[in-house]
């Protein structure tokens, strides 16, 4: 079976990564945002499994489960705190919320 | 009564505080009978000890009473302590016998003033300050006293301070006597390193043993010492400060400005006496302002219209009597005629604050006249204060104390017939305007309206400082006539002697029926002047000379204006120039550099969380690259 090199796993992480930072900068609706960070998680994950199985070690798959344990975490409270913003400010653009400018 | 001497300054000091923290509590009664009383005891308390040193003076002549240990610095062991020696006996009786007199005459006096609780408290706090001064053990607690004076005579000047003039006289007293006071705080620093003690009785004596007669140390130490006191005392060139202090209550002016805190240079000089015997140079300086503002002062209180500053410039030209004979080595006969000059010159005060008071404030003695027949009481111990003044042989006390001086100038080996010839000429002209100011006040027709006259409260004072200024010279007298010493030989255990002049009799005889001379003609030419021909002292003003001497002594010699032109303007366009502060500019500097770093950091917290995250995403790829590329 060909091998799919480690590199190319990486590249695609790194790819997912900026994708989803880029998501982040650039979206102002805050679910986009929400899932702009599930991305950029989910590119963490698979540069840990990649890694694992490039090295032939068990602990990148059990990093993934961590994160995703985590991401489950966070996206209850990220959408706990989404319906609260949207009560509060009756949109979901992320700059309406800009109170604390010094 | 020796273990009870801490009272003395402790009982106008309770005063003081009494008054001070309730005083808005007490009534107006109540505050005179604590003020006046504070005093008074502490008078009582003067007189039994002051009885119980004459009769049964302590071992050495001299009694230290050590009531705490102020601070222990390495060397600096000051002590809260009095000493008690035949000066400060005499000091002591002065000041709280004529302070007690003099409160109690204000009391009255001030009757209507709204501050009067602060009044008293002010003047309690005054005495206790004065005595710790006088009874002061070392230098150290000499220096609270001369300080705590000082401020007093600050808040007492600009009593009423309403009116910017007497603020600024006020000021004025405060600023020239500081000009001295750093002389003498240089003074102790000086004794205290290379003496190693302020100990006064100490200093004196590891003075005499480590310092040569005239060494530059000893003559430094003298210098600086009658620094102090020529600024304290308002001998020329520090005398300016004086006439405008007029401007604060009389009461205040005969206590502070006439009887005591003025002569505290008089004391401090006789105090250290040691000192001054080490640098005969320094000595004689003393005699020549002695002289000069002697002259000075007689000259100037002679052409003055207000005759209040006629006082002030005679009480100037007084102290430079007692600073002739303290240049002389005459210093039994400085403390004499302190004592005499006291009474007597606290007692034309009062009279002249009755005076004022009767007339409405109107201290133009050419617009008053006419007076005696009005308030004759007043009249008569004015007349005896000025008689006292004046020196008129025989029946006054200034006479056998002025004469004492005058003596020992002559004769004591540091004096000269110049010195002499000085203070007989000051004589002259003593008797000259102390008469003037007699006959334009109380003499020829009456100009103003006599609204009040003095009660019992302000006559009582003036009766008894009458009779002392008549009968005080009475302790001394001269060879031929009983001879009687009573307070030369009483100082003489605290102050050294002058070495005995050859008994001349006759030449003293002669000296002194010629200043008799010159002090009864000097009446007499002031009759003549203002009573008999009015019109001669106009023309003499009208000629070019005379009316141009006259502008020159009436504004105190000039030294105000060439003060003002060479210290106070020149201050004042420095103070403008540096109205920015210039050395503040660094500090406001840094502190502006900050707030623009403040307020540019400020502008990238936009409250935008894409911002922040954008933030955090630049900090991280920074980091990164620093760590992948180094």
């Amino acid at each position: 079976m060909a091998q799919v090199p480690m590199e190319h796993g990486l590249y695609v992480a790194g790819l997912l990564f900026c994708l989803g930072l880029v998501g982040v900068l650039v979206r102002r609706d805050l679910l986009f945002v929400l899932m702009s960070i599930e991305i950029m998680l989910n590119a963490a994950g698979m540069a840990f499994v990649v890694a694992g199985a490039g090295w032939q070690q068990p602990d990148g798959q059990i990093m993934f489960i961590f994160i995703l344990t985590m991401a489950a975490a966070e996206v209850a409270v990220g959408l706990a705190l989404i319906v609260q913003f949207h009560h509060h400010f009756k949109t979901l653009d992320a700059d309406a919320a800009r109170r604390m400018r010094g | 009564m020796f273990e009870l001497l801490w009272l003395i300054p402790a009982l106008p000091l309770a005063g003081f505080l009494v008054i001070a923290l309730m005083g808005g509590a007490l009534a107006r009664r109540a505050v005179a009978v604590i003020g006046v009383g504070s005093v008074g005891a502490a008078a009582i308390v003067s007189v039994g000890v002051a009885a119980q040193f004459i009769s049964a003076p302590p071992p050495g002549d001299s009694l230290t009473q050590v009531l705490w240990a102020w601070l222990e610095v390495g060397l600096l062991r000051p002590h809260v302590a009095l000493c008690l020696d035949a000066l400060s006996v005499t000091m002591i009786l002065v000041v709280t016998v004529v302070g007690f007199l003099i409160l109690l005459y204000s009391a009255e006096f001030m009757g209507d003033d709204e501050s009067y609780a602060w009044f008293f408290a002010y003047m309690d706090l005054f005495v206790a300050s004065m005595l710790i001064l006088a009874l002061a053990d070392n230098l150290f607690f000499l220096y609270l006293g001369w300080e705590g004076v000082g401020l007093c005579s600050y808040l007492l000047i600009g009593f009423w301070y309403k009116e910017r003039e007497n603020a600024r006289a006020a000021m004025k007293a405060f600023i020239v006597t500081r000009v001295g006071d750093v002389g003498l705080a240089v003074a102790l620093l000086l004794i205290f390193t290379s003496l190693g003690t302020l100990q006064i009785q100490e200093v004196m004596r590891r003075a005499a043993q480590e310092w040569a007669v005239g060494s530059n140390t000893a003559t430094l130490a003298a210098a600086l010492l009658l620094c102090g006191a020529v600024g304290k005392s308002a001998q020329a060139p520090l005398q300016t400060w004086l006439p405008d202090a007029m401007a604060g209550p009389t009461p205040v002016s005969a206590l502070i400005h006439a009887a005591t805190m003025v002569t505290a240079g008089v004391y401090l000089i006789a105090r250290t006496n040691g000192l001054f015997s080490l640098a005969p140079a320094v000595q004689s300086v003393v005699a020549i302002i002695g002289v000069a503002t002697l002259l000075l002062g007689g000259l100037s209180a002679l052409v003055q219209r207000d005759i209040k500053r006629v006082l002030a410039y005679s009480t100037m030209s007084q102290i430079g009597y007692m600073f002739l004979a303290l240049g002389v080595g005459a210093w039994s006969a400085a403390i004499f005629h302190f004592a005499t000059h006291a009474f007597f010159k606290s007692l034309l005060f009062l009279g002249a604050g009755a005076v004022l008071l009767a007339t409405d404030e109107q201290r133009d003695m050419f617009k008053l006249g006419g007076l005696r027949a009005e308030m004759p009481y007043t009249f008569w111990t004015f007349v005896a204060g000025a008689a006292s003044l004046a020196a008129l042989p025989l029946v006054t006390g200034g006479f056998y104390s002025k004469d004492m001086m005058l003596w020992n100038a002559w004769t004591s080996p540091k004096g000269s017939p110049w010195l002499w010839l000085g203070g007989a000429l000051g004589a002259l002209i003593t008797a000259l305007y102390a008469f003037r100011m007699v006959f334009l006040t109380f003499f020829g027709e009456r100009k103003s309206v006599v609204s009040r006259r003095p009660g019992p409260i302000m006559r009582i004072p003036m009766g008894i400082l009458a009779v002392l200024s008549i009968f005080a010279g009475f302790l001394e007298t001269p060879g031929w006539l009983g001879g009687m010493d009573y307070l030369s030989p009483f100082l003489g255990t605290a102050l050294p002697g002058l070495p005995h002049a050859k008994s001349q009799p006759a030449m003293e005889l002669f000296l002194q029926a010629l200043t008799s001379l010159l002090c009864v003609s000097g009446v007499l030419v002031a009759y003549l002047l203002f009573v008999a021909h009015p019109e001669v002292p106009d023309r003499i003003a009208a000629i070019k000379a005379g009316g141009w001497l006259q502008g020159f002594w009436f504004s105190g010699w000039g030294f105000d204006r060439v003060y003002e032109f060479i210290v106070v303007k020149p201050f004042v366009r420095i103070a403008l120039a540096n109205r920015g502060d210039v050395v503040d500019t660094l500090f406001t500097g840094l502190a502006r550099a900050n707030e623009a770093l403040h307020s540019s950091l400020s502008r990238t917290q936009t409250g935008k969380l894409r911002d922040y995250a954008l933030g955090v995403v630049a900090g991280a790829v920074l980091a990164i690259g620093i760590m992948v590329l180094l």
